[in-house]
């Protein structure tokens, strides 16, 4: 055998080796089923493509959970995990579909809504694969999913988005990113199916408010804040104050930009009755200046360079030594959530929407995120839905 | 959609078996022999649907 046939072996083989332990681990991510467990709130359990038959059977089906209660009230949709890259969003919905109880009113949730996105990861920025939250019985773990969804599902991508019906530019990459997707199309995109299918669940169930999860960079000034069209001002400001001086924590109000298409705050506004809201709690793990992104740097949201820069005024929010723990994020969006319920609640009362057994921002602060997760193997199966 | 998928996964195949062709044709650049088995890595990957 040659000198150079040798090398060729040996490198195809160390090469080989690389490639199939790191396929391993790509496999088990994107196959990996989180357990959801219905708490005793949950009525019933639907999947999106029952609104949108162009999406069943495919990676974007995702589970729709409903919060139904006894009277007849007004009907709000949380989505979350628009963006599987900020997750303060799915645990939040978690904390709502396993300890909520609706009074007045239905609760409907999407807890992993780019189903696609939570199986893809980044693997150039070092995203870790999975992480977990720590509960009074274990561990939950979770995936830590993209912005956008993963090329397997939707390939390829063309040069330029153009956004439907609106014909504005946007990135390439925004064709999979269910926040530019909207409001859809039934035969476009498998990402503008996703969101259309979503519209059609607002029409069909006539929603009044829809809340949709994200985080956000502490040097991104759309952070920290709840989003909202005219339509919806006015209830956004109202919660804005009241969290601020009912529970001291602050959340801003942005105004949804006209001109910026795709968005959720803009196009469910534009294309339905119902109300939208975003809102952006500090994510410092998707910051750009920041040390390695590992799991403590998403749980813990403390980065030495943050810190520094925060002393230069470079950040939107304020940021020391305790950084964003998540149990902080989640908080605020469980507050901000109720708050918004509330203040709809005021000015519609014939569509007023009650719910209860949902901590508010200092519980979860005190008694951290996984304390309010349930032990699927101590739970019925017909509870456990896999996400 | 689909269809323009399938084409996408046909290019790709194509592709990932040229590389291979020239991996197997080269006889004396050891450089080369691992330029082509790292660009190999995302074809190979994405024909087995892995990423």
């Amino acid at each position: 055998m040659s000198h150079i046939m040798r090398f060729k072996i040996i490198s195809s083989l160390i090469i080989a080796a690389i490639m199939v332990v790191s396929s391993i681990q790509f496999y088990k991510h994107r196959h990996f089923q989180l357990p959801i467990v219905a708490g005793p709130g949950v009525t019933k359990v639907v999947k999106l493509s029952d609104y949108c038959k162009q999406i069943k059977g495919t990676t974007a089906d995702t589970n729709v959970f409903f919060l139904e209660g006894k009277e007849e009230g007004g009907k709000v949709l949380i989505i979350a995990n628009t963006h599987s890259n900020e997750p303060a969003a799915i645990l939040t919905a978690l904390v709502f579909i396993e300890n909520c109880v609706v009074k007045r009113g239905t609760v409907i949730i999407i807890p992993q809504f780019n189903n696609s996105g939570s199986r893809n990861t980044k693997p150039g920025d070092g995203y870790p694969l999975f992480f977990d939250i720590p509960t009074k019985w274990g561990t939950k773990r979770f995936r830590m999913g993209n912005r956008n969804a993963a090329p397997l599902d939707q390939w390829p991508d063309p040069d330029v988005y153009i956004h439907y019906p609106d014909k504005q530019l946007l990135s390439y990459l925004d064709v999979r990113n269910t926040n530019r997707t909207w409001p859809g199309r039934a035969n476009g995109p498998l990402m503008e199916r996703v969101t259309y299918a979503a519209m059609q669940l607002m029409k069909k169930e006539n929603v009044d408010v829809a809340i949709d999860i994200h985080g956000a960079e502490t040097m991104f000034p759309v952070t920290n804040c709840i989003v909202a069209p005219e339509k919806s001002m006015r209830i956004a400001t109202m919660t804005s104050l009241t969290v601020k001086a009912m529970e001291g924590f602050e959340n801003h109000v942005e105004p949804s930009p006209g001109g910026f298409r795709g968005l959720s705050h803009r196009e469910i506004g534009d294309y339905s009755n119902t109300l939208p809201f975003l809102l952006e709690a500090p994510l410092p793990f998707l910051d750009q200046p920041t040390g390695p992104k590992t799991v403590d740097l998403l749980l813990s949201g403390k980065d030495p360079f943050l810190l520094s820069l925060s002393k230069q005024k470079k950040l939107f929010v304020p940021y020391d030594e305790s950084g964003w723990p998540m149990e902080k994020r989640v908080g605020q969006h469980c507050s901000v959530v109720l708050e918004i319920m509330h203040q709809y609640s005021i000015m519609h009362p014939d569509r007023s929407i009650e719910v209860d057994n949902v901590p508010k921002y200092a519980e979860v602060v005190k008694n951290g995120v996984g304390f309010y997760y349930h032990d699927p193997k101590k739970c019925k199966k017909e509870k456990i839905f896999y996400n | 959609m689909v269809l323009i998928m399938i084409i996408y996964y046909i290019i790709s195949i194509f592709i990932a078996v040229m590389i291979i062709w020239n991996l197997i044709s080269e006889r004396e650049n050891k450089q080369k022999i691992i330029l082509y088995m790292i660009v190999l890595i995302p074809f190979i990957l994405r024909i087995f649907r892995i990423r």
